[in-house]
């Protein structure tokens, strides 16, 4: 197993956001983390990041506990794309992704940022500031960044949100390719089903702080009955308590 | 510590600063007004006052150093600021670089602000006054270092603010120096305080500095005890600053308020 999430829990003053999941996911593997606004995904996220400490519960990361581990050492392995974080809009996209690259220590940067450019379709606005690029130009620099070190761990948050149906598909596109040549675990938070249908190996169903549910897209629309995963979630999403 | 670290963060604040000319102007004009309202102040009182008759200039050479002070601290909190601005925390912080590294790269950069607006103004100040605050020597370079210290202590302290109560804190970091300027005798020697304000006022580094800095162009000469008890105060606050820095960084992650953090 290469990540693995051991009771973890967060409670924030009286409120519980995640309350004693328990997952795992192969290495090279890509989860949907699946839920309601609000059920936990992203308080999930932030203490995989370590940005957030859990109140109770451990996170294993190739077998290390990431507690134990110097912060520097987990961060330079993982990174993070999400439309709800931005990149400094005054700076050029070529300098967001030599500061970032910097900060990563990535070796050969200025091939890196070529490489990753090219494909993702950058180059061509390189010299923009980053604030004046429409939302799908920013979510592709966004997501440079987050490649930027050729991470062993991407967490996803919502990455095609806000963006047109092209747009979108072209970092579908991108993840699945960038997927086949690269040893990458994805954690994949998304509201978008037919999207975690097509990136997805397996997901993991949240609801008010809780796993309602994991398996592969197949098991779980098999399972309750429906004819996809969109049917599927709304089922448990709307369902009192959401377990069965 | 890792000085490429450091380096890459300070030339994301080095690209946004050269990236525009308002921001660059911005810098060097408010020092530049300052030289001028105080120059011509202090060429009031020159002319005015048996206090300031031997010593033309003091008041400038005070506004200079306040100045510099005042950049520093704006500065450092400026860029963590721009930081939640730009909605860039959460990038910031996931990135591998340490808390240590965070603050060393900020200190380094406060004061290249800081200077990039203060020595064209001070520069300005010998042909339009005839006050050099450089005439001040080896010195100038011993007062500056307790004034940068206790700069960064204070951009410390805001930031901590910023970190503890979100971006709704932004109002103290534009107010902190203001609070503490009328006991750091800047202006004014110490005894016109209240003999109690005079214990508190005692207890800052930058009464020490500013008396230095006044017999130091009233009489000739240096007082070098005073100069280390101000150093030696300033680093006792610095020091504190980065606990209060680390434990209100703590605090944040336990709170959950680094994600998303933004206006």
């Amino acid at each position: 197993m290469f990540i693995q999430i051991k009771n973890l829990s967060k409670i924030f003053k009286n409120n519980l956001a995640v309350d004693k999941i328990n997952f795992h996911i192969e290495k090279n593997k890509t989860v949907g983390l699946l839920g309601p606004n609000g059920c936990g995904k992203t308080t999930s996220i932030g203490m995989m990041l370590g940005l957030i400490k859990p109140s109770e519960g451990e996170i294993i990361i190739d077998n290390k506990n990431i507690e134990s581990l110097k912060r520097n050492d987990i961060l330079s392995k993982i990174n993070f794309c999400s439309p709800y974080i931005e990149l400094p809009k005054k700076l050029t996209v070529k300098q967001n992704l030599e500061v970032y690259g910097r900060l990563y220590g990535v070796k050969n940067l200025s091939e890196r940022i070529i490489e990753i450019s090219e494909d993702l379709d950058i180059k061509n606005f390189f010299k923009r500031k980053t604030g004046e690029l429409s939302s799908g130009q920013k979510n592709r620099v966004s997501l440079a960044k987050s490649l930027i070190n050729k991470p062993e761990i991407l967490l996803l948050d919502e990455p095609t949100a806000s963006l047109d149906p092209d747009i979108g598909d072209f970092v579908r596109s991108y993840i699945q390719e960038y997927r086949s040549k690269n040893q990458v675990t994805i954690l994949l938070a998304s509201h978008n089903m037919n999207e975690v249908e097509r990136l997805c190996d397996s997901i993991i169903m949240m609801k008010k702080g809780k796993i309602i549910d994991k398996g592969t897209c197949n098991e779980i629309i098999k399972k309750h009955g429906r004819n996809n995963l969109e049917e599927t979630f709304l089922k448990l999403a709307r369902s009192r308590d959401g377990f069965q | 510590m890792d000085f490429s670290k450091i380096y890459a963060l300070g030339l994301r604040h080095i690209y946004l600063i050269s990236n525009s000319l308002p921001r660059i102007v911005d810098l060097i004009y408010w020092p530049t007004v300052q030289i001028f309202l105080w120059g011509f102040i202090s060429k009031f009182f020159t002319l005015n006052s048996d206090y300031y008759s031997n010593t033309v200039g003091i008041i400038l050479t005070a506004a200079i150093l306040y100045d510099f002070l005042f950049r520093v601290s704006i500065s450092f909190n400026m860029m963590f600021l721009e930081e939640i601005w730009s909605r860039n925390f959460t990038n910031l912080f996931i990135a591998p670089i340490k808390i240590s590294e965070i603050i060393t790269s900020l200190t380094l950069t406060a004061i290249l602000r800081a200077l990039i607006g203060l020595v064209p103004a001070a520069i300005l100040a010998i042909p339009l006054f005839g006050v050099s605050v450089f005439k001040l020597g080896l010195p100038l370079l011993l007062l500056l270092l307790p004034l940068y210290l206790f700069g960064v202590t204070l951009g410390l302290l805001v930031t901590s603010g910023l970190l503890r109560f979100g971006p709704s804190f932004e109002n103290i970091a534009w107010a902190s120096l203001f609070f503490l300027a009328p006991l750091g005798c800047i202006y004014y020697p110490i005894e016109i305080l209240p003999v109690s304000l005079q214990i508190l006022a005692k207890g800052l580094p930058l009464v020490h500095i500013f008396e230095e800095m006044r017999n130091i162009l009233l009489n000739n000469t240096v007082n070098y005890f005073d100069i280390i008890k101000s150093i030696s105060i300033s680093i006792v606050y610095f020091i504190f600053g980065v606990i209060i820095f680390y434990s209100s960084y703590l605090g944040a992650k336990q709170r959950g308020t680094l994600i998303n953090m933004g206006e």
